[in-house]
């Protein structure tokens, strides 16, 4: 170790001399985007490199909160109507001015994205009409009250529509604007050619697999970004890109693994930022049909199983989830602690809920079920299970930070209360497409809450699936509760604040109590870097790179 | 990974090289003339007995989460946990390093021995085929050893183990999807120098049955380079399914083979828990330069035109 | 030979045939890619929709006979996830790929015949026992394992050089290329050392088994039996006859390291088409896996043709109408 010690020493200085270039930043990041069109891919790594470049009339802070950008205020002036003031003065990075038409062209353009394999369409449709009073004024007509509008106008980038060729003032139209011929193509902004935003920061070269170059706009009107240059190297394997920033080829890296935390936190040329996500790791448990996939030792299923799923195909055993009591012992059997502690290396916080307690909606006084084992075997025999039963887990193992790990620890604790458990552990690829198939009886996977508000986990992971009503996109758990249902579209067309999160905060209450789903932890982001660079920790895991700085 | 590359051990001297059958006490003497082939032999002895046993000789059953405890996790070598003491430490679920690493050396010889074998079966039948029919039985097969042997690995074993699952006997099928093509193409190779030997012709003259020439008499003679390449080929699927692992398909997590063991610790390296990825290393890098050394021995032996 | 020729293309177009159908079907097996590639916020109606605008919403077989119609017009189809052309993509990353394994078969060369060549001519000295001894190393360890171990070492520990991705290049003709640049250098060593200890062993292992046989044979005798002096013994007549099935067997393997660089590629952050591929099979972007493999396969008949042709001009024993593997 001695040798380590003398080898990290030169290490060191080898560092302290790369600081003389230090407005060139290099960044190695785990995952990289898969196109630099920011309408494109709706994806965390294209959403991330977006907000460099392309500005969007709302600002998300480290805490998810909205804040001002392209757009300097607004407010509802009417259930259905917002009224955004637009900043004046603002140039794209071809010179062109910022104006409402840009929003227009923007907005017509999201739709019009060939091949997009997810569209931000989810974040235009509620908008039914938008007028323009004057250029730097915009008045947003919804269907419906929309309280979300302007975290929604958050999530998407503004094209400039002189650079792209059109002059004309746009209407807008849901169906389609007229007065475009050609909308810019994709590959046209990963060679840089419509590659222009407002952002402080300008395209310069994107080489797929190797690295992303971006340059410093110096007459951003927000930032005074201080790196000349910003190269993001995409570095997939976790111990590579730790070695890379231990070797000194990169500056800074996002999720580092978290084991090697002890170990970087005491290398001198090193530092972490660290904060809390919006990201919850749950499990979601089977209650849809009287038989569930996973499950042996339960005996016959009381009626046939009918509708979408695995045991539509083959014999299945009885479905015990519909009991609230299993459910409870579950939860209860998990010491979430434990989990935080030695799985996740203390960079995790046990969840009572499926947002953190400071999160819009989410209740400040949330707690995580408490460990009790011998509680959970006397709710599994009250509940006819005293001998337990056989249970296979499902999980990706490439997705979420320690995710296989963490499900083998769920499983150690099923088994301690007589659920004798197994861990089906495969790659993302398929393992979101077994689960869209309804394959698993309990699975582990995480959420991230884009708007960070309680509505978007409850919403998507809790009410009943309903493609009419835009409700349970995710419920692959299949529960279904019409009271908790109403409360959520009740809260998601009520514009005033407060009231919203009152309703939000009951109805994530309701679906606690009622061991619909299990939050197990929520995530802390890690960032490593090196000890003369800062970064706030952001909510939504992103890496931004007007947020580094360096100390002295 | 590289298995289908041609195989440096099994780079036969010549194709001539298929020897007649040596009387066992030469071979044994032969052998054993390398003092280190006969030290990878009692090693690999060794091991495969440790796996067999390995119910009987391990503290822990790794595979019984009853047994486990996650706040025995990640302890260093000789610690003493709450019912036993971890000779060489513990893995993030308070797996017993020692017995995991006795597990995983069980299931890894059990895919490298079974794939081999299957393998071999398939795929020397095939070149066996292939070398004494010639012409269009001939031409299909090595089209088909074509085709195969221009599928990386990798993608094989993704596909089958996304249309089948995970599962020891998946990856055995995996291996043997990729193997059997490289040993169809030695047996023809050899079985093609045999077959225009003098024997096997005085033997078509004579009108035997195709089932008697090629298994009374082609087959013999091919077996040498076989078992050469048999045993190599065991060392062999056990790397490849280490890197599987590696690259995210392989065996499931719960039953580890050395490969994922190894996988598992790499995550702990760089954080100074050595030991959770560098025993099952050693004990993977012992098992396969055991079997390299035998292999490579066993050739020497058996090249007649090597001997002094 | 004409004939011959005319048959063996179109039994490669077969070939090729097959392969895709096989390659389609597996990859749709696997799962919908839209299901990892869509943002989770998505709700049903635009997954239907992310489903549609992919074409995955049709048949298995509606989707193959588009992808053929349009591979026989040369158009591979657009990726899933890059919405640019198949084709496209694993020609830009092509130069990095070719790079590194001809980086890495220079290695092997360099490395390997002058040890297997001492390890042919003394096999019972502790040297010669030594480089066997070595040899086994070197493919009785993972590719990954030896990756990263090398990383740990070199670029970690020692920090003599970086632990990954491609060094500063330079256009040659057009392409991209690192290794001209002293930066380029530095990144192409270790990924290209990492990928070459196999191909190493292999060279090492051929050499020394063709030494020994030359050795046996009459004229290298002859050639002592005339006094030549001992270098230019091995130099001339041992040399020149190992090396051809040397470089023979190499060029064969040329293919299979190109594309089992998927390992070296991953551990590496390599941006060559085996890093690709492992990427696109996360994502299930079924047209780039199938572009890549159609050009594997391609690459790996044309080059068995060349050998055979080669071999039948060289060689007037070898008749080309014979079937050769």
């Amino acid at each position: 170790m001695k040798t380590t010690k003398l080898l990290m020493g030169a290490l060191a200085t080898a560092l302290l001399a790369g600081q003389a270039a230090a407005a060139d930043l290099t960044i190695g990041v785990a995952a990289e985007p898969s196109s630099i069109d920011p309408h494109y891919h709706n994806l965390g790594p294209n959403n991330e490199i977006r907000r460099h470049m392309f500005e969007s009339l709302v600002w998300q802070d480290e805490a998810q909160r909205l804040s001002p950008w392209l757009a300097t205020a607004w407010t509802p002036t009417s259930n259905t109507t917002w009224e955004f003031k637009l900043r004046q003065g603002v140039t794209f990075h071809d010179g062109s001015e910022f104006d409402a038409y840009d929003v227009i062209y923007t907005a017509c353009r999201i739709p019009n994205v060939p091949n997009s394999p997810s569209s931000f369409v989810i974040y235009t449709k509620a908008i039914a009409a938008i007028e323009v009073p004057d250029p730097h004024t915009l008045v947003i007509h919804t269907d419906v009250p929309y309280p979300l509008l302007p975290n929604e106008l958050a999530t998407w980038g503004i094209l400039s529509a002189e650079s792209n060729g059109v002059s004309e003032p746009l209407t807008y139209d849901r169906n389609g604007c007229d007065g475009v011929e050609s909308w810019p193509r994709t590959a046209s902004f990963n060679d840089g050619s419509s590659t222009i935003g407002t952002g402080p920061f300008r395209f310069v070269e994107f080489v797929p697999g190797d690295r992303l170059v971006l340059a410093r706009n110096p007459d951003h009107y927000k930032w005074d970004v201080e790196w000349e240059t910003v190269t993001f190297k995409p570095i997939t394997n976790d111990a590579a890109r730790v070695a890379a920033l231990l070797a000194g080829d990169v500056d800074f890296i996002n999720n580092p693994p978290t084991q090697d935390l002890p170990r970087l936190e005491t290398d001198d040329a090193v530092a972490i930022s660290a904060g809390l996500s919006n990201r919850v790791i749950y499990l979601h448990i089977d209650q849809f049909g009287p038989a569930t996939p996973g499950v042996t030792g339960t005996g016959e299923p009381e009626t046939p199983f009918e509708g979408e799923g695995a045991c539509a195909e083959r014999a299945c055993e009885k479905n015990p989830f519909h009991d609230k009591r299993v459910r409870e012992a579950l939860s209860k059997s998990i010491d979430r602690q434990a989990i935080v502690d030695r799985i996740m290396g203390g960079i995790a916080v046990p969840a009572g809920e499926l947002l953190p307690p400071s999160f819009f909606g989410a209740n400040a006084d949330a707690q995580p079920t408490v460990y009790d084992p011998d509680a959970a075997k006397a709710l599994l025999a009250e509940a006819g299970y005293a001998d337990g039963f056989s249970l296979v887990v499902g999980t990706p193992n490439d997705r979420y930070i320690n995710d296989a790990r963490v499900a083998q620890a769920v499983a150690q604790f099923f088994t301690r209360i007589g659920i004798r458990t197994t861990i089906d552990a495969t790659t993302a690829s398929v393992f979101f497409s077994r689960r869209n198939k309804y394959e698993f009886s309990v699975y582990l996977a995480g959420w991230g809450a884009g708007t960070g508000e309680m509505s978007s986990p409850l919403r998507a992971l809790v009410a009943t699936r309903d493609r009419d009503r835009g409700l349970g996109g995710t419920n692959r758990g299949r529960y279904s509760n019409p009271d908790f249902d109403e409360m959520v579209l009740k809260a998601l067309a009520t514009v005033d604040d407060a009231e919203r999160a009152a309703i939000l905060q009951a109805a994530s209450r309701m679906a606690m109590e009622d061991y619909a789903i299990l939050p197990l932890h929520y995530e802390v982001t890690p960032w490593a870097h090196r000890v003369n660079l800062t970064y706030t920790p952001r909510a939504d895991q992103y890496t931004i790179a007007m947020d580094i700085r360096s100390v002295d | 990974m590289t298995t289908q590359a041609l195989d440096p051990l099994t780079v036969p001297e010549t194709p001539a090289a298929a020897a007649p059958p040596t009387p066992l006490q030469r071979f044994v003497s032969d052998f054993c003339e390398s003092k280190l082939a006969l030290f990878g032999l009692v090693l690999f002895l060794a091991l495969i007995m440790a796996a067999v046993f390995a119910p009987w000789i391990t503290p822990q059953d790794p595979y019984d989460l009853m047994q486990l405890d996650i706040m025995d996790g990640r302890l260093p070598p000789l610690s003493e946990g709450f019912a036993m003491t971890y000779y060489l430490g513990t893995d993030d679920q308070g797996r017993d390093m020692l017995s995991g690493i006795i597990y995983g050396l069980r299931t890894s010889l059990t895919v490298g021995a079974a794939s081999t074998l299957i393998a071999l079966l398939i795929g020397g039948g095939f070149g066996l085929m292939a070398a004494y029919f010639g012409g269009w039985t001939d031409t299909l097969i090595m089209r088909v050893v074509d085709l195969q042997l221009s599928f990386p690995a990798i993608l094989i074993a993704l596909i089958l183990v996304a249309i089948m699952g995970q599962g020891v006997e998946k990856i055995v099928i995996a291996l043997v999807a990729v193997q059997w093509a490289y040993y169809a193409r030695t047996v023809r190779a050899t079985a093609l120098v045999e077959r225009s030997k003098e024997y096997i012709q005085a033997a078509t003259c004579l009108a035997l049955s195709h089932p008697r020439i090629v298994f009374r008499h082609l087959m013999p003679n091919c077996v040498p380079p076989l078992i050469v390449v048999g045993t190599v080929q065991v060392a062999h699927a056990i790397s490849l399914e280490a890197t599987l692992s590696f690259l995210g398909v392989g065996l499931p997590i719960t039953e580890p083979s050395l490969g994922l063991l190894i996988k598992n610790g790499f995550d702990y390296m760089l954080s100074g828990d050595y030991w959770i990825s560098f025993f099952p290393g050693l004990v993977l890098l012992l098992t396969i330069v055991s079997i390299n050394l035998v292999g490579d021995q066993l050739r020497d032996v058996l090249n007649p035109r090597l001997q002094k | 030979m004409l004939v011959v020729l005319i048959r063996r293309l179109m039994q490669s177009v077969v070939v090729l045939l097959i392969m895709s159908v096989i390659v389609f079907v597996g990859v749709y097996a696997i799962g919908n890619p839209i299901d990892i590639l869509i943002n989770p916020e998505a709700d049903i109606a635009e997954r239907e929709a992310a489903v549609a605008r992919l074409g995955l919403d049709r048949s298995l077989w509606e989707q193959y006979f588009r992808f053929l119609s349009g591979a026989l017009q040369g158009d591979l189809g657009h990726s899933f996830v890059h919405n640019e052309p198949a084709l496209t993509i694993i020609l830009q990353r092509l130069p990095a790929t070719l790079e590194l394994a001809a980086g890495a078969m220079f290695l092997a060369i360099l490395i390997g015949i002058p040890a297997g060549l001492i390890a042919g001519l003394k096999p019972h000295s502790r040297l010669g026992k030594g480089i066997m001894a070595g040899s086994i190393l070197g493919f009785s360890l993972p590719t990954f394992w030896v990756g990263l171990m090398l990383i740990m070492v070199f670029a970690v520990y020692l920090g003599w050089l970086p632990a990954s991705g491609r060094g500063d290049t330079v256009d040659v003709f057009g392409v991209p290329v690192s290794f001209l640049t002293p930066d380029g250098i530095s990144h192409l060593f270790l990924p290209a050392l990492n990928l070459a200890l196999f191909k190493m062993s292999l060279v090492i292992r051929l050499t020394r088994a063709g030494t020994r046989e030359v050795l046996l044979q009459d004229y290298v005798k002859f050639a002592r039996a005339k006094g030549l002096s001992e270098s230019r013994v091995i130099g001339v007549h041992v040399l020149k006859n190992i090396l051809i099935p040397v470089v023979t067997i190499l060029g064969l393997e040329l293919g299979s390291v190109i594309a089992f660089a998927v390992v070296t590629e991953t551990v590496f952050a390599w941006p060559g088409i085996g890093k690709l591929l492992i990427d696109s099979i996360a994502l299930l972007d079924r047209p780039i896996v199938v572009a890549y493999l159609m050009l594997t396969v391609f690459m790996f008949i044309l080059i068995n043709l060349v050998v055979d042709i080669l071999y039948s001009l060289l060689d007037p024993r070898v008749r080309l109408g014979e079937a050769k593997a």
